[in-house]
This record gives C-alpha cells, sequence and structure tokens, in this order.
C-alpha cells in the first residue's frame, strides 16, 4: 500500500511532511481556457522558493468533452502492472468507463522514477446497497479504497472536468514530462513548487492534494496538524499522506462540500479573529465568531501557511491569521493571479492592472462571471 | 514512509547552472562610471556576480533593466573605502532582501518591491517608486528607506539605534499589522497618504513590544490599534522639525506636496518604557 | 510580602579560623556576609546565598562552608523542593521563574551510557605519545567528487571548492554573547581560541570593533533574530558566520538581555542605545519557513561573497532530522545541534527543564537521515548541549559529530560553579555580569590559559582514546558506531542511536 488508513496506535504513524514552496494560480473568470504559459513561466521565476523534490499542476476546464464524467488519474508506482489490472477490476465493477488512455508523456525528460500514469473517465455504477448513495460520496469511498487496500496506487485527482498533474522535479520539469504547455486548456491553473524537509520521492507526494474535483496547494506549516487530524478522523477522513496539506484539503472537503459552508465563513475557521478582536464587534457579528471559535476550535489552522483552494467555478486564496507567509494577489481585465511573490505574476503579465496583499486570513476568491475578487480589494493593501 | 524509501538527487536550487562572469559580462555593457545590466534572464546570483563584476571595473552608476524578482540586489558590494558608494537604478521589480545588510550604496526601484526591503541595512538609502512587501527595514541600524505607497506585515520591526546612527524609514501609503513591533530605535514616519479622508490606518498591533525611537503617524488610528507597549504624544517643535524635513525629501523622490502632507494631523508614538518586559519574572 | 521561601544554602563560619578580615563580604555580590564594626562580628544572612562559593575559595583561613540547608520539607516524592521553592516564589511575584546555565533534571546522560572500543591483538593499539596523532578537522560543506586535470605529471584540481574552516582540535567554544557574559570572559574565550587553533563564537551580541584585527580569523560570528550589531564588516571579517534559530536550552523562545547589563560598550558593540531591554525575538522574523531560511543563508553568502562557511543552529527538537535534511537542501554547509543539557545565561525554568530532546539522540538521528537521503557531506556537524569531559566529545564524533561546541565546560574552566543564577547579572566570579567590579575578578591572560589548558588536556585524552582504537586520524571515528556499545538502554533507544548493546 502506498498509503495507509489505520495504524496500531499513534506511535508508528509515520512522522508528518513538512512542507514549504512557492505558489501560483491564474483563473480567467470568464471562463476562457488558456494554456500552461503562464503557470509554468511564473513558478520558474520563483525557482529559488523549491527544491526540485516536488512540482504540481491542477487545471480545471481541462476535459470539456468529458465534462459529465469524473475524470481520474491514477499513478502505477514503478509502473506495476498488476496493481493496474487490481485497480482496473475495482473501476469496471464499480463505474461505467466511457474511455481511459495513458497519459501522454515525453520520454525525453529526463524525471526520478516516474510512475505509469493513467486517466480514465467514468460514470458511478452502483449496487443497489450504494444506490441511495450521493454520487461525490460514491466517487470519495472508491477512491480511498483504491488508495488504502491496492498496492502501488494512488489516485492523483477524481473530479470533472478538471485534473492534477504532479510528480518528483522542478514543476517545470514536470510540465514538461506531461506536455502541459503543448496539450491542455483550461480557466484555472494552480501550481505548486515544493520545499520539503523530509520527503521520500515518490509522486503522490508532490502538491496539488486532490479530492473530488477540489485541489489545495499549500505553503507553511500547521503546527495544529495532530489536532486538526483528530477532528477530520471523527468525520471519517483519514489523512492517509501525513502531511499538512491533506488536513487542509479534508477540512476543506468537510466543510465547504458536506457541510456546504460558504467560503468566507470557512477561512474565518482556519484563521479566525483574536479574541479581543470579537470583543470589539457588534453583537451578532460577535456571537457568529464567538459559535465559529467554539464549534470548529480543532480546525483552527494554527502556524504559518498559505493555501491557494480551487474547485470548478472558484479559486480561493487565503494565509493564517497573523500572516506568516506571503501572498500577492493581482488581476488584469477576466484574469486574477494568486502568487507567493509579486513578481511571478509581473513576469507573466507586465502589464498587470491591480496588485493587492490580502490581509492575515482574509479571503481572495476568484468566481467564475463574477468580480468577486475585487471584495478582498478594499481589507487589503 | 509511503512505502518508498530511496536516495534522490541533490539539486540545488540556488546554484546549479551559474554561468561564468565572462558569459554574463554578455548581458552587460560599462562606459567608465556608467554600466547598465539586462537582468532578463539572469538568475539571483548571476545578476549580483555581474553587479560586483561591474562595481570593480569600476562602474559607480549602474542601471539594472528587466529585473524580475532577482534577490539581494547590492548586499555584494562591500568596498574598502567606505566612502566609495554605489548608485543603481533598478527597473522595475526587485525580489526579495533588496539591499539587505547594505552598506552605504543608493537603489533606486522603479516599480514594486517585495519583501524584506532593507533588511538589516547598515548604510545608505533605498527608495522606491511602488509599494513593498512584508517586513519592509527589518532590523535597520541605518541609512534611509522611502516607500512611495503602502507597506505589508511587520514593518520596520525591530528597527534599533546608536547615537547618532538613526535610520530612517517613510512610508506614503499605509501598512499592515504589527508595524512597529519590537521596535528599538530609529524614526518611522508613515503618512498614510492614500487613506481617504476619516478613514483609519489598517494596522493592528502598531508598536507591539516597541522600547526604543519613534513613529510619526499621519491620519487616524484607533487606541485598540496600538500595542500596549506605545504612548500617544503630540509633536513638539523638534518632532515638527524631523517630519518637515523627512517629508521634504519624500516629495523630493516622489510628485507629492509637502504643505498638503504637513496639513495632516500628526501624532507620535513613543514606547512607555525601554524596558517592556523588565517586569515579568519571578526573584 | 513575608517571605515563605526556604534558604537554599547554609553557611557556616568557623570562629576560630575567622579573622575578620572581609574578604567575604567584598566578594559576595549577593551580601550575604556583613560585618558590624562595633561587635567586631561577621553577620550572614544565608537566604541571599546561591552557593558560588566564590567566599569558599576566596577565605584566606578556609572558615567557611556553603552547603545545602539542612531544612526540609515533608519528603513528598511529586512535590519535590524545587517545586515548591518555585511555586511559592510565583504566588510572590506572579511572575515567571528564570534560571541560567543547563537543564539540571535527571533525564538520561546516553554518554553514560556508552562505552568505546579498543584494541586487542587483532590491530595494534597506537601510543600518541610518540606516534603520530592527527585532530584536525575541517568545518564546511565537501564536494561530492572532484574533477582533477593532470598538467603533465602534476595533477591539478579544476573544482570549485566550497569555503572551509580549519580547527586543531574538534572542540570550539560555544556561543556565549559579550553582553551576556563580561568583556574579559568574552576576550578570554577568543584568546583562548586564537591560541589553540580553534573558534569561538560571538553569540549574537556583535564582535567588538577593537577584538576585529586580531580575533576575527578565529570568531563564528552569529546573526540571529535580534541581528544585534550585523554589518558588513562584522560578517566579512569572521571565519564563519552562523544562523542561530534555537539553542537548547531554551527551544522556541527568544532572549532578553535586560537593560542594566546593556552598558555603554555593550551597545556601542550591539548598536543599541544603553540601558535598554536588548530583545532577541522568538523568530528571526524574515523566517517562518524553510524556504525563508535559505533566503537569509544565500543573503549572508551574498553579502561575503560566497567566502564563508554558513551554519545554521538549531535546537534538538522532535523532528530534528528532518528539519536537520531542510536546512542543508536551503543551502548551509553546517547544521549546528544544541541539546536538552546546553546551557543559557537566562531561561524560563518550565522551558529549560522541559522543551527539546536529548543531543545524544538528536544528533544520532540527524546522521541518519543525512547519509540515508545521501547529503551527508554536504554539511558538517557540530554537536552542542552539555559536553562535560573529553570521552563525552568522542562518543559525539563517534555518533557522527564533525566537531563539538562547548560552552558550560569552557565556563567551568574560568570559575563558574553553576550557581545557575547567570540572569541576575551579579556573577560572583566575573564571568556573566557587566558590573564593573565584578568584572575585574577575570584577568584574561590567565583565564584564556585555563581554557587553553583546557582545550589541551582534552585532546591529549581524545588522543589516548583514539589511539587505544588504533587510530590515528580524527575521521576515521567520525560516525564509526563499530567502536560504540550501549549499556542498559532499551531496544528502541539503541535503534535510535544505530548503537549495538554492549557484547553484541
Amino acid at each position: 500500500m502506498l498509503v495507509q488508513k489505520h495504524y496500531q496506535n499513534d506511535r508508528i504513524i509515520p512522522e508528518k511532511d513538512i512542507d514549504n514552496c512557492g505558489l501560483f494560480g491564474v483563473m480567467d473568470t470568464s471562463g476562457r481556457r488558456f494554456g500552461g504559459e503562464m503557470a509554468v513561466n511564473a513558478i520558474k521565476n520563483m525557482k529559488v522558493r523549491g527544491n526540485g523534490l516536488g512540482g504540481g499542476f491542477a487545471i480545471y476546464g481541462l476535459y470539456p468533452e468529458y465534462k459529465d464524467y469524473y475524470a481520474l488519474h491514477i499513478m502505477y508506482q514503478d509502473k506495476n502492472m498488476s496493481a493496474k489490472r487490481k485497480t482496473e477490476e475495482i473501476l469496471t465493477e464499480n463505474f461505467y468507463v466511457v474511455y481511459d488512455e495513458e497519459i501522454p508523456t515525453d520520454p525525453s525528460v529526463n524525471v526520478f522514477s516516474p510512475p505509469l500514469v493513467w486517466r480514465y473517465f467514468v460514470k458511478p455504477q452502483k449496487n443497489s446497497e450504494e444506490a441511495n448513495m450521493a454520487d461525490d460520496e460514491y466517487v470519495v469511498s472508491k477512491v480511498m479504497h483504491m488508495n488504502t487496500d491496492v498496492d502501488d496506487v494512488y489516485v492523483f485527482s477524481s473530479g470533472k472536468n478538471m485534473g492534477v498533474f504532479k510528480g518528483v522535479g522542478f514543476p517545470e520539469e514536470i510540465a514538461d514530462y506531461f506536455m502541459l504547455e503543448k496539450l491542455y486548456e483550461g480557466y484555472i491553473w494552480t501550481v505548486h513548487s515544493r520545499f520539503p524537509t523530509n520527503t521520500p520521492g515518490w509522486w503522490g507526494g508532490a502538491h496539488p492534494f486532490s479530492m473530488l474535483d477540489w485541489t489545495v496547494v499549500h505553503n507553511g506549516e500547521i503546527s495544529s496538524y495532530g489536532t486538526n487530524r483528530r477532528f477530520l478522523e471523527l468525520h471519517d477522513f483519514y489523512c492517509t499522506l501525513h502531511t499538512d496539506t491533506e488536513v487542509m484539503a479534508y477540512a476543506v472537503d468537510l466543510l465547504m462540500r458536506r457541510q456546504g459552508l460558504p467560503i468566507e465563513v470557512v477561512s474565518k475557521i482556519f484563521a479566525p479573529p483574536m479574541w479581543n478582536a470579537i470583543e470589539r464587534m457588534n453583537k451578532e457579528e460577535k456571537e457568529l465568531y464567538t459559535t465559529l471559535r467554539m464549534v470548529y476550535a480543532p480546525l483552527l489552522m494554527n502556524g504559518p501557511f498559505t493555501v491557494v483552494i480551487a474547485h470548478h467555478n472558484e479559486m480561493i486564496g487565503i494565509t493564517d491569521r497573523i500572516r506568516l507567509r506571503p501572498i500577492t494577489a493581482g488581476a488584469k481585465g477576466n484574469l486574477v493571479f494568486l502568487s507567493s511573490e509579486e513578481m511571478a505574476i509581473r513576469r507573466v503579465c507586465p502589464d498587470l492592472e491591480l496588485t493587492w496583499t490580502p490581509a492575515g486570513g482574509e479571503p481572495v476568491v476568484a468566481r467564475l462571471n463574477t468580480q468577486d475578487h475585487l471584495k478582498s480589494l478594499n481589507k487589503s493593501i | 514512509m509511503n512505502g518508498l524509501n530511496m536516495k534522490f538527487g541533490w539539486r540545488d536550487n540556488f546554484m546549479d547552472g551559474l554561468r561564468p562572469l565572462h558569459e554574463l559580462e554578455n548581458f552587460s555593457e560599462i562606459n567608465g562610471l556608467r554600466a547598465e545590466i539586462d537582468a532578463q534572464d539572469l538568475k539571483h546570483k548571476e545578476l549580483n556576480d555581474l553587479l560586483f563584476h561591474l562595481v570593480k571595473k569600476g562602474a559607480r552608476e549602474i542601471n539594472i533593466k528587466n529585473v524580475f524578482g532577482q534577490r539581494y540586489i547590492g548586499s555584494r558590494i562591500f568596498l574598502p573605502d567606505a566612502q566609495d558608494k554605489v548608485k543603481i537604478d533598478v527597473y522595475n521589480f526587485p525580489g526579495n532582501d533588496l539591499g539587505v545588510f547594505l552598506g552605504g550604496h543608493y537603489i533606486n526601484v522603479h516599480g514594486n518591491a517585495q519583501d524584506g526591503v532593507g533588511n538589516t541595512m547598515d548604510n545608505g538609502q533605498i527608495v522606491v517608486h511602488g509599494r513593498a512587501g512584508d517586513v519592509v527595514a527589518m532590523s535597520m541600524r541605518g541609512g534611509k528607506v522611502f516607500i512611495r505607497d503602502n507597506v505589508g506585515y511587520r514593518t520596520a520591526i525591530h528597527m534599533k539605534e546608536y547615537k547618532d546612527k538613526v535610520p530612517v524609514l517613510v512610508i506614503g501609503g499605509t501598512a499592515q499589522d504589527f508595524f512597529g513591533e519590537y521596535m528599538a530605535g530609529g524614526k518611522v514616519i508613515l503618512l498614510g497618504l492614500n487613506l481617504k479622508e476619516d478613514e483609519y490606518h489598517k494596522a493592528n498591533y502598531i508598536g507591539t513590544g516597541m522600547h526604543g525611537g519613534v513613529i510619526y503617524l499621519r491620519g487616524n488610528v484607533e487606541e485598540h490599534q496600538l500595542g500596549k507597549e506605545v504612548g500617544v504624544r503630540q509633536l513638539d517643535d523638534s518632532d515638527w522639525e524631523v517630519v518637515t524635513k523627512y517629508v521634504q525629501e519624500y516629495c523630493g523622490h516622489f510628485d507629492a506636496s509637502e504643505q498638503e502632507i504637513l496639513a495632516g494631523k500628526f501624532q507620535k508614538l513613543l514606547p512607555v518604557s525601554s524596558r517592556p518586559y523588565g517586569n515579568i519574572y519571578a526573584y | 510580602m513575608y517571605s515563605h521561601l526556604l534558604s537554599e544554602f547554609t553557611v557556616q563560619r568557623m570562629d576560630d579560623r575567622c579573622i575578620r578580615c572581609q574578604v567575604c563580604e567584598r566578594q559576595c555580590p549577593n551580601g550575604v556576609h556583613e560585618y558590624d564594626k562595633g561587635l567586631d562580628r561577621m553577620f550572614t544572612y544565608e537566604e541571599k546565598c546561591v552557593g558560588c562559593q566564590r567566599c569558599v575559595v576566596m577565605c584566606p583561613t578556609k572558615a567557611l562552608f556553603v552547603r545545602s540547608h539542612p531544612s526540609e520539607y515533608r519528603m513528598n516524592a511529586s512535590w519535590t523542593r524545587d517545586k515548591f521553592q518555585n511555586l511559592k516564589k510565583q504566588a510572590e511575584t506572579g511572575g515567571v521563574v528564570l534560571t541560567g546555565s543547563g537543564n539540571d533534571k535527571p533525564y538520561r546522560i546516553y554518554w553514560d551510557h556508552m562505552v568505546l572500543n579498543a584494541s586487542q591483538v587483532t590491530n595494534p593499539s597506537i601510543d600518541p605519545l610518540r606516534e603520530p596523532m592527527e585532530l584536525k578537522t575541517f568545518i564546511g560543506r565537501k564536494p561530492d567528487t572532484l574533477k582533477i586535470n593532470m598538467d603533465g605529471d602534476v595533477p591539478k584540481v579544476e573544482s570549485e571548492l566550497h569555503p572551509n574552516i580549519p580547527l586543531a582540535s574538534p572542540v570550539l567554544f560555544s556561543a556565549m554573547s559579550y553582553g551576556a557574559i563580561s568583556y574579559r570572559a568574552y576576550k578570554s574565550l577568543a584568546m583562548a581560541a586564537k591560541e589553540f587553533g580553534v573558534m569561538f563564537n560571538t553569540g549574537e551580541g556583535g564582535l567588538p570593533v577593537e577584538m576585529r584585527k586580531d580575533y576575527a580569523s578565529n570568531a563564528i560570528v552569529q546573526c540571529a533574530s535580534g541581528r544585534f550589531g550585523v554589518d558588513q564588516d562584522y560578517l566579512n571579517s569572521a571565519a564563519m558566520i552562523e544562523i542561530k534559530i534555537g539553542q537548547g536550552a531554551k527551544p522556541g523562545i527568544g532572549g532578553h538581555l535586560p537593560g542594566e547589563k546593556v552598558a555603554q560598550h555593550v551597545a556601542q558593540t550591539r548598536m543599541i542605545p544603553q540601558g535598554t531591554d536588548a530583545l532577541s525575538p522568538a523568530p528571526q522574523h524574515d523566517i517562518y519557513s524553510i524556504e525563508d531560511l535559505s533566503m537569509l543563508i544565500y543573503a549572508l553568502k551574498e553579502a561575503t561573497n560566497y567566502e564563508k562557511p554558513v551554519s545554521v543552529k538549531i535546537a534538538a527538537v522532535h523532528n530534528v532530522a528532518a528539519i536537520a535534511s531542510g536546512i542543508v537542501r536551503a543551502g548551509a554547509d553546517v547544521v549546528a545541534i544544541d541539546g536538552l543539557r546546553g546551557g543559557t545565561g537566562a531561561a524560563p525554568l518550565a522551558t529549560r527543564d522541559n522543551v527539546g530532546i536529548p543531543l545524544e539522540l538528536a544528533l544520532a538521528s540527524v546522521d541518519r537521515r543525512l547519509r540515508e537521503e545521501g547529503i551527508r557531506s554536504k554539511c558538517s556537524i557540530l554537536a552542542a548541549g552539555g559536553f562535560r569531559c573529553s570521552a563525552d566529545v568522542l562518543k559525539a564524533i563517534a555518533l557522527g559529530a564533525d566537531a563539538v561546541y562547548i560552552g558550560t565546560a569552557a565556563l567551568v574552566a574560568m570559575g563558574c560553579t553553576l550557581c545557575q543564577k547567570c540572569y541576575t547579572g551579579k556573577c560572583a566570579w566575573g564571568i556573566c555580569t557587566q558590573n564593573p567590579y565584578l568584572v575585574k575578578r577575570l584577568n584574561p591572560e590567565i583565564t584564556s590559559q585555563r581554557l587553553v589548558n583546557l582545550l589541551k588536556a582534552w585532546s591529549h585524552e581524545l588522543k589516548e582514546m583514539l589511539g587505544g582504537m588504533g587510530i590515528n586520524a580524527i575521521e576515521s571515528i567520525r560516525g564509526n558506531r563499530e567502536h560504540l556499545r550501549g549499556i542498559a538502554l532499551e531496544e528502541w533507544e539503541l535503534n535510535v542511536l544505530g548503537v549495538k548493546g554492549a557484547g553484541e
């Protein structure tokens, strides 16, 4: 098993990865799809923020011709063909697979121990007991099953009309390897360059992390990891990868998808206002924030972080509440940018119209066909 | 972990693939005291290698074009003669730690700057015709920094001074939280020129842990925005002298009206004690 | 408020020996002894005694004894005397309990559970008095391979080498800042390091300008969170630069040098006004993550034209191996690890006694991790925190250290008796104080000789032990766990140390 769900006791849970890095995201709020040039060049401009041990991309609007099907990107460690056979048995048992192929790669790009990566476009094929299960839940449970019960298999992403490409190397090498600039277009690109402090060289460990069509790229270390993990386990999320980012991804999935909370609230759960700021609020706000902090105390993400979260139609940037990690937002026309460094945006968009730095805990939310990202402008500098 | 435990190659994100000086020279031109660098495709170290090389060849006024995020500009230049100064013009977008440990040189930035402008700067001057990121002037101990627009978190953190060596930071816009945290010395002027009338400054925890130096703040803050180690005073004549002097310099660098700025409401923030934590320990 | 505290020490004066010379009164900075002229009698205020033994040593007639106070609370395994006393102190002041020196709690000392090897029959031991025995050590990054071109018959090294600093013996003086310790103590360290061919560490209090000409080439200068006294000249004059992230005695917290210790010359060296608290923030505010550390490492390399090795010093904490790996990948040439028993001039007692892990375990796991990842030669490892004798040093080197830092041992050589009152600034031995009257008790000419003697003695002992193992160069014991065996250790401890049990 590449990842393991349960451990006999807490003592043998592997040490978690500490990931720091550079991150970048760009979205066209009109929904226009564009190539990977900006994402690749921007992250390349921040090369010293990573150390070549991980890079990856999430692309939305990736498969318009299959947009109603779940697109599974699945990696087979060491190109293990028996793992692939077993996985495909599970797939055909549980899904209608309408199309599948190997994700094309450029063999001339020299990367570290690449796995075989395959994509499948599927629709749930539920048995009678599962008939009442929502499609999303169904997919999540099958993905978890493949990740934790089959040797040498890991699912990169499982959303509709999106996909994750990641691996060990600098992100521009991963982009070249998967030929992203040549082959794909999307209306959101997020990208991550990794600087792990403890890492086995395996491709699943790179960012973005993904559940259904949610992806997270993350910079920082979440000091509350143990607390957050325990809470998520109560809700049946098993942190199998031992990274901060995974915790963040599951927390987003729990709060936003399952519990249906808006990002504006979720960001205040992750990065709540200080109690003395709450003291000064009006009665309604005070009640809201006091309640949020009481109920969701275990999901306070303590310690330095910047994340860029994306799912269909939405790209969100948020930092911890005392902004220990950088983020800069930028906009030009319908393009919205989020980046660890402003100059990476400038590099790919020299005629940027707006740049701003959101305050700690203030989310920047870019939504399809809206100007919602400008809401954070007023609260920023 | 995760089924794999193998050695991977060493990837040096900073030092790999650096080109030798004779190749880098192709990106520069030197003509007596003047020189120019095209930084478009230069890595962090390459740019600074070339810059120092040109200084050693005699250049004292250097333009750097097409800068996109290269770090540490100016830090390498350490000359045996303390009076020997270099003037650098950066177009447009320098990276982090611009002028870190800067030893007396002059840097003009024709665009925005990122985090760590003037970090632990010793002497000289940095002028940014735009905005700057977090920890501007951190631990700065001498010289001057002028930022035309806003600055990010933790500006002027732990700035210090000794006798007549007093660093000066002037910011045209406003700042984010922890402005002047731990300040141990220096003069900081925050003008808030881009705030609307009656709009308050945005920073919280201003001057928290401050135990030296002074902040002159133009515009309004609420009391809760100030750290508990900070006292508010009116400006006296000598304060106005200081403020006027540096506002004049600010207006000299940027297009702004001295009269308009000085007509604004200023207050002076001082530490209430030079020993804020003298009483927290048992005997 | 009337104090409920018991005295820590009792002072006994043998009246038949006492000649009323008042040496004790003059020597005690705490006011324990007082002479009453009218009565021609010495009075004793034993509640003020810190047990530093200065008066005992200085008494010309040996009339004094200072020992632990015999008063006792009812025996209680849970509520020990120190728990009692600290609690009462806090009830009386509402303050944080401070302390100095290293952790004095009975955590296992692994040095005392490991033994060294010696040659018998199969390979000869070596007599270091007559045969060559080499302790020379280089600190810094080493390339994995060299490119050598033949210039005719002469091989020429083509590779660019990383800066390294040579040490005559693998023992350096740990960071103790001017300000925390007195100028004379600081200078003694510098003089001894220079004479013996090792390094002293400036801590983060700067390097006084007038000392740079003579001593900078034996100085490791720190760039820490307070950035005191850091300028281009300071950085460029030194042999090596150390970024201080943490300290074994107080991982995760910063420092407050109290204003009364910031005397004129300290203020000038640190470049802060006289009499203000010198605050070292807990983090360096330009380092909130590993890529930020990388940024500072290269900032320092930029500022010194890539001519100095850059060390990063961290406290030994739970995931120290992962952190060390990150530090090396961030570009550091040296990783310094300061363990649980490392000393300090001042730290909250709660932190000193409860935070961090023992150096031995940290060192072993860092060395293993870096080897597993194939990056061990990219850096040197300096181990620090509680080295008491040359055998500890040799065991650390066998666990993978390139060299060790000694702090407390050096202080003891200078006169320190570990009374743990460094934070009061009233050191009777003239070490950890800025009081001009107390400072005069040290004469750097003499004190530095004590330090040189210590280095000389330890180096000789190292050679004896190496010789016994049949090894005549220190590099052959480095990381050589074959020469270590554990005694009375649990399985997991042996595993972490990577050492076999004795007899295995």
